[in-house]
């Protein structure tokens, strides 16, 4: 192995992170369109990889290394799993364009949601409650868009109330000075009895009437005339008929990145997460930004539930969000507090909740209950992810700590 | 990242660091006033609710405390004959309250090390799935009376190792146990639906209902079930588990307030970084408060399965909220054995008066089940407030003693 050279550009955590792409490519060769049927191959590269991770790992990069070994190991075992399944269920399962086109359907909900935790951690606010500010964009997100016909109104109308929410944990958390756990959780068990109460009390037990208006999809046809014609395709499949949420959603990410690390707005957003005693005496309102980035929190949350029941369900089920608020919280601390962090992870975890879709429709005949046991995959990912990058996270400074005005 | 993190402020002095540390400061400064004006301050505020969708609150609330059945107490005192509608909604409440002790403490215990275990929910569904498993298919091998034993101690274990993965995330790389115990919820409950779904391995294997999921009945398969103290076995009775549920509640607070144990758990609770100053493991300490708490959430799921429901489908295992409301339970009853027991007596009334027990002539049952969560997260709200009300006005009172207090040169 040409890694063993002692040239400066080889130092033990590349080769770790080399070892984890190894790992990931010896499944990856087993998949459409490479299609490997043997297992020669997947298991040679996984082997090269968790060689790559043990020397990593002994030269002291530990965390590299042992990703490299896990990941090398699960790649050899998917890979063996692929080539023992059938050709015509891996093409369903991996048909890589619709797969990506349907990841970003499942992240945009998270995407939105772990934005809106950003703000509100960033200024130095844990939100538990995304999740029931999700749940209340869900409900009064389709119930706006049911009632006034239009998909902009329901969403806006989402917003208000997954903002009136933030309002009140930020009252709870700021003024009160009432433990935020605390106050986020029973903003969920809130969220979970109001959405319930008034979709009973509007609806009964009818569901929300069919054909509430859809979100547009942005057609961009221009991509299947990109040069070669598979990448053309392969573009057009993934890009192509996006929902125009789920391109607002990209932009928010690009928005949040430049607000907080390059405005003035930014600046004192993070300084009241870092050192609020100091913000203070600048001159910085500490409650006032506590409470703008935690209303501001809550509106995006919800916006992101409005996505989820308008866009991609046109419908509502009470507790309809399980556990995305908190996947999305996840994907904040994942993402080390950064907006293109949280993007990346809340894309991963849409993908393994597209995964899961897919595997459930591809062996749901030849596998009993595997549909079913799909479904716990996304939740696998993030206490995975979780428990492998909270050490080497760096919260806010301040996160979680009331401020005393002195 | 590239500057320095600057150290956070320090908490000021003689402060508990922890949210359970300041419940235990402060709950003896306001005794059983603030968790009272807490439950009074949240009905209310459903109260408004109801109002405001149209219907009448004050004969809501007495439609469902009479669904509960409370009205036995002063209609129908002493009479024990469950065929008559107030007698039977009573016990209803108390097998209710059964459970919710339970899952109280199962979020007390670990609130008293300074963790906050919502996974209550997931240890319970795993607790169900051992449960099913072993009332169901362990019968040839055990009698009646040991079965029952060990199916329930087994549930609890389950519930137990569940909370103890939480635990040593906690312990060993610091995850939040919030977000650790939130997916255990969620892959503990599909876990229980493959389980109990069509061609999973614990579905049920009557003729003819193979594509309903449920499992198998537990009393019909073995008739192995806890015996019965009020009631009639066909009619959801009150079981002896009640009784289980009591001697949790003293085996709780003996282990807390009189072991070195518990000793230990409320050192770490109040100050994690003075125990450990002290020669106190903190690591073990999350651990073993995490297990402790999955144990009682197992054991709710045990005496539920053995005690009155015998089975247990996809569709209760999705629907079911009973950890939830332990949450509630436990910061209302101020995680002490008296307060949760109390509490688990309030939510298991309005838990059992806003669903099955609620005439629906008076109010339909379906808005006043979400009535009933609504009320909950408010009270967990009101529960973070009312310290702080206190806090405020010791301080108010803080402030105006100090000039005397400083005269006399304190």
């Amino acid at each position: 192995m040409a890694e063993r050279s002692s040239a400066p550009l080889v130092t033990p955590l590349r080769v770790g992170v080399a070892g984890v792409v190894l790992g990931a490519a010896a499944f990856w060769i087993a998949l459409p369109p490479i299609h490997a049927r043997s297992l020669v191959v997947p298991a040679l590269l996984a082997a090269i990889g968790i060689g790559a991770g043990i020397y990593a790992a002994r030269q002291g990069q530990v965390r590299a290394g042992w990703s490299a070994i896990v990941i090398g190991g699960l790649g050899v075992g998917l890979a063996y799993l692929a080539t023992r399944s059938s050709v015509g269920n891996l093409e369903i399962v991996f048909t890589w364009s619709s797969l990506i086109a349907a990841m970003f359907v499942f992240a945009t909900p998270l995407v939105y949601a772990s934005l809106g935790g950003l703000f509100s951690e960033r200024s130095g606010v844990v939100n538990i409650g995304l999740e029931g500010m999700m749940l209340m964009g869900c409900f009064w997100g389709i119930w706006g868009t049911d009632k006034t016909g239009s998909w902009i109104t329901g969403v806006l109308i989402a917003m208000l109330s997954g903002g009136f929410l933030g309002l009140v944990h930020a009252f709870f958390s700021v003024h009160l000075r009432a433990d935020q756990i605390i106050g986020g959780t029973a903003i969920n068990l809130l969220a979970v009895g109001v959405t319930g109460y008034f979709f009973i009390q509007f609806y009964g037990s009818e569901n929300i009437p069919a054909g509430v208006s859809e979100i547009p999809r942005l057609d961009m046809s221009f991509l299947q005339s990109i040069p070669p014609e598979a990448l053309g395709d392969f573009l057009f499949g993934a890009f192509g008929r996006l929902s125009v949420m789920i391109w607002i959603g990209f932009i928010l990410v690009a928005l949040s990145h430049v607000v907080v690390f390059k405005t003035p707005l930014g600046l004192r957003l993070r300084a009241v997460g870092e050192h609020p005693r100091a913000a203070d005496t600048v001159g910085i309102s500490v409650y006032g930004v506590r409470y703008a980035a935690v209303t501001f929190s809550g509106m995006l949350a919800a916006a992101g539930g409005a996505f989820l029941s308008v866009g991609v369900v046109s419908t509502f089920n009470e507790g309809m969000t399980a556990g995305r608020g908190f996947i999305a919280l996840a994907a904040v601390i994942a993402g080390n507090w950064r907006p293109f962090g949280a993007f990346w992870f809340a894309c991963l975890f849409g993908f393994s909740t597209a995964l899961a879709f897919r595997l459930g429709d591809a062996y749901r005949e030849s596998v009993a209950g595997l549909d079913v046991l799909a479904q716990m995959l996304p939740y696998v990912l993030t206490l995975i992810i979780v428990a492998g990058v909270i050490g080497k996270s760096f919260p806010p400074a301040a996160v979680g700590r009331p401020y005393t005005k002195q | 990242m590239s500057a320095p993190a600057t150290p956070p402020p320090p908490p000021e002095e003689g402060e508990p660091t922890t949210t359970a540390g300041k419940l235990q400061l402060r709950q003896r400064a306001g005794g059983i006033v603030p968790p009272v004006l807490t439950v009074i301050f949240a009905f209310f505020m459903g109260g408004l609710v109801i109002a405001a969708s149209g219907h009448n609150p004050i004969d809501t609330y007495l439609g469902i405390l009479d669904g509960a059945g409370l009205n036995w107490f002063w209609d129908d005192f002493g009479n024990t004959d469950v065929f008559e509608l107030t007698t039977f909604n009573f016990t209803q409440t108390l097998l209710r309250t059964t459970t919710f002790i339970f899952t109280g403490l199962a979020v007390a215990f670990a609130f008293r090390c300074g963790l906050f275990n919502i996974g209550g929910q997931g240890q319970y569904t795993m607790g169900i799935v051992v449960a099913v498993w072993v009332g169901a298919y362990w019968g040839d091998s055990l009698p009646n009376g040991l079965h029952v034993v060990v199916g329930v101690v087994l549930a609890a274990l389950a519930g137990a190792i569940w909370a103890g993965i939480a635990g040593i995330l906690k312990a060993t790389v610091g995850a939040h146990e919030v977000i650790t115990t939130i997916m255990l919820n969620w892959i503990a409950i599909w876990f229980a639906s493959y389980c109990f779904g069509q061609g999973g391995p614990l579905q049920n294997t009557t003729r003819g209902q193979e594509s309903v999921p449920i499992s198998d009945d537990v009393y019909e398969k073995s008739g192995a079930i806890i015996p019965i103290l009020w009631g009639d076995q066909g009619l959801q009775a009150l079981h002896y588990g009640f009784f289980l549920a009591i001697a949790a509640l003293i085996v709780f607070s003996i282990v807390l307030n009189r072991t070195t144990l518990g000793y230990e758990v409320r050192a770490v609770g109040f100050n994690p970084e003075a125990a450990a100053y002290g020669g106190i493991s903190v690591k073990k300490n999350f651990f073993l408060a995490m297990a402790i708490s999955g144990l009682f959430a197992g054991l709710a799921a045990g005496t539920d399965i053995f005690g009155w429901k015998y089975d247990a489908g996809t569709l209760d295992v999705q629907a079911s909220y009973v950890g939830f409301v332990g949450i509630a339970v436990a910061l209302l009853g101020r995680s002490t054995a008296v307060g949760v027991g109390l509490g688990a007596l309030i939510f298991g009334a309005l838990d059992y008066g806003t669903t099955r027990g609620l005439d629906p002539e008076k109010f339909d049952p379906t808005l006043a089940g979400n009535l009933s969560s609504m009320i909950q997260g408010l009270v967990v709200l009101f529960v973070g407030a009312d310290l702080l009300i206190l806090y405020v006005w010791s301080l108010r009172r803080k402030r105006f003693a100090t000039p005397r207090m400083a005269g006399k040169g304190v």
